[in-house]
């Protein structure tokens, strides 16, 4: 298994072009009963050509809203996208009329879920839902769009492809079946993949194997990847750069390496502090404490200051970086890494 | 499959058996005699009351009756009437209106509860939504015998769109019947397939083929209606079987002489051989069809495996 800090240069290389895709300041509100909900609250980032980008949250944290989004598939209403762009080759999605945001998803982006088995259609071969791809973006027939289905059922290894091109979700096993949504996903050679959490369901061996398969398959076409997780494991091992998120806004940026080795928000530091390391067998794991925050009401200042142990309020607060009062903006706080934290230079330790 | 088939099929022989025996029992223990029923109010000779005893079994215990019955069914002999014509023919008479009256029933339940349901469904809390809500609960609310006459009065008499009653033009007599017959079934097409689609449109399968890109048509017809259809088409199958077995209030309110009204009459004369013969017929179309149901929810939806 490749690490991160192999893996980085050989995505960054590939990079040279630019970021494929852009977003930029995207904010999506959820209008229910109950009042505004703001899952989205101003998220930027980039991806480029070959390059891995891990987004990591907890559950709440609009990691997968605001990928949803960026497909253009949120249920819109109740999700309303209030601001933001989304730059993919040269168009802001969000503008373009909604024929030509469907024509971007599947050759353009195309994104894999959670849950491979209600995900696929139970009434429909996977062959038939492979398939889809080619006749609904490239006019095949259906004759030609099942051979499609079988050499990338093969290139997923599927054991005997051709066999079980006619069989259904329900006749494969998990594993199996995320490659069958994973075949779907790359059937076009699309330029960037959104992973929203491929390997959960998944028991951890097949969750490796299917991570290998994904990251083979970025190195043979150069897309770019999206891994959307919280499982911090699996953004060790396979991403190059790591978003961290919380309360709908990315709160620290940077590589894999810089990121988990030193963290510059003391979000992510509780995050670090939180997983089981072999090292430290026998030490007792350190929870955040409190409560995941209510994005019907977020706290004001730094939506993670009732949590966080280094907040400053009252007297100890510098002059406009008091914690429960000032938004803290995603600032640079060293080359290469961003943090959404007042007092980043401290938690760094420079 | 065939295998499962043909076990159903067999299955079905002693459910015909039992509830033929049970209709026929329950006829024995009508009270009075079925041949001073028949005479009415005119004096019958005791000699003929005594053939006509005689012939029909009638003071043999139920037993014997019943045996009776069944040796000459085998023989492909349903029996006659009091008067001597035979069930068969009683069934061959009015078991077409009955099917016509059952066929124009379901197609408007098929069609106008499909359609309204799909309507419905996809544009969930709009004027057309609440307009089958409502429609559809008022419809339910109305007893079936409200229904028809109110049909008549207005559809018929008033606008003089339809015949009232009887046969005569043909299948065109059959629509307003038809209509008020599918009008209970149809109100719980429109809402199940409202319910379906409402639930499958927020189906994960249905997301992700809106990320696969595929036309809206696509999503709608192939990934969510396909899908939502499956309860649909099972339930208007298993209503075929019970609207074959005849429907008593609109066959009579309009005049069609069909098997729910032949049956209702040969309860009140007493006439056990024309009651059997057809109770059972519904019986086997009820089981049939239902049969029918559970072979096509297996084709619609490949999880479902008999074998």
């Amino acid at each position: 298994m490749s690490t991160a800090s192999t893996s980085a240069p050989a995505g960054q290389a590939r990079a040279g072009s630019g970021p494929v895709l852009e977003v930029d300041d995207l904010r999506v509100q959820f209008r229910t009963d109950s009042g505004l909900v703001n899952a989205v609250n101003g998220v930027s980032y980039t991806v480029s050509a070959g390059e891995t980008l891990a987004i990591l949250g907890e559950s709440g944290s609009g990691k997968s809203v605001s990928a949803q989004a960026i497909m253009g598939i949120l249920d819109m209403p109740p999700a309303e996208i209030t601001s933001g762009r989304i730059m993919f080759e040269g168009r802001d999605l969000l503008t373009v009329s909604p024929e030509e945001q469907r024509k971007v998803r599947g050759p353009g982006i195309s994104m894999i879920f959670q849950d491979a088995l209600s995900s696929l259609n139970p009434v429909y071969s996977v062959g038939y839902q492979i398939g889809e791809m080619f006749r609904a973006h490239r006019g095949m027939s259906r004759k030609d769009a099942k051979k499609q289905a079988v050499e990338l059922m093969d290139r997923v290894r599927i054991p005997a492809a051709a066999q079980r091109v006619n069989d259904y979700p329900h006749q494969f096993s998990g594993g199996m079946r995320q490659r069958v949504m994973i075949a779907m996903a790359i059937a076009l050679d699309p330029r960037i993949l959104i992973a929203d959490e491929p390997t959960t369901a998944l028991d951890v061996t097949v969750q490796a194997q299917v991570m290998d398969l994904l990251k083979d398959l970025q190195r043979d076409t150069g897309m770019g990847l999206v891994l959307i997780t919280h499982d911090l494991g699996v953004v060790n091992e396979v991403a190059d750069n790591v978003a961290v998120m919380y309360a709908g806004r990315i709160v620290e940026r940077g590589t894999v390496d810089d990121v988990f080795g030193n963290p510059a928000h003391p979000y992510t530091e509780g995050l670090m502090s939180s997983i089981p390391q072999v090292e430290a067998k026998g030490g007792r794991l350190q929870p955040i404490g409190g409560q995941p925050p209510n994005l019907a009401n977020i706290p004001s200042g730094c939506p993670f200051h009732p949590r966080c142990p280094k907040r400053r309020t009252g007297a100890d607060a510098l002059p406009g970086r008091h914690c429960a009062e000032d938004v803290p903006p995603l600032r640079l706080v060293v080359p290469g890494r961003e943090a959404a934290c007042h007092y980043s230079e401290e938690v760094l330790g420079v | 499959m065939g295998r499962y088939v043909a076990r159903r099929l067999l299955l079905t022989i002693p459910v015909l058996l039992g509830a033929s025996f049970l209709i026929f029992a329950m006829v024995y223990a009508l009270p009075g005699n079925p041949i001073r029923a028949l005479a009415g109010d005119r004096p019958v000779s005791p000699a003929v009351v005594e053939v006509l005893t005689e012939r029909f079994h009638l003071n043999d215990p139920l037993w014997v009756q019943y045996w009776e019955y069944l040796k000459n069914l085998f023989s492909g002999d349903l029996g006659t009437d009091f008067r001597g014509r035979p069930v068969i023919d009683t069934i061959e008479r009015t078991l077409p209106v009955t099917i016509k009256l059952t066929a124009v029933a379901i197609v408007f339940e098929a069609i106008i509860g499909i359609i309204a349901g799909v309507l419905a469904g996809i544009r969930r809390n709009s004027f057309f939504d609440n307009l089958v809500l409502v429609s559809t609960t008022v419809i339910v609310s109305i007893p079936i015998l409200v229904l028809a006459f109110i049909a008549q009065l207005a559809l018929g008499l008033k606008l003089g769109w339809f015949p009232i009653a009887g046969t005569r033009e043909g299948l065109y007599s059959y629509i307003l019947p038809g209509l008020v017959l599918a009008s209970g079934s149809l109100a719980y097409v429109a809402r199940l397939t409202r319910t379906s689609i409402a639930e499958n449109m927020r189906a994960d399968y249905v997301r992700t083929a809106r990320a696969k890109g595929l036309p809206n048509r696509t999503v709608i017809v192939r990934h969510t209606l396909r899908n939502s259809l499956i309860p649909v088409v099972t339930f208007i199958g298993a209503d075929i079987g019970s609207l074959l077995g005849g429907a008593i209030v609109t066959e009579t309110v309009f005049n069609l002489p069909g098997i729910g009204r032949e049956v209702f009459d040969s309860v009140r004369s007493q006439e056990g051989a024309v009651v059997v013969g057809i109770v059972t017929l519904m019986v086997f179309f009820f089981i049939f069809f239902n049969l029918v149901v559970d072979v096509l929810y297996a084709v619609l939806d490949p999880r479902i495996r008999y074998d």
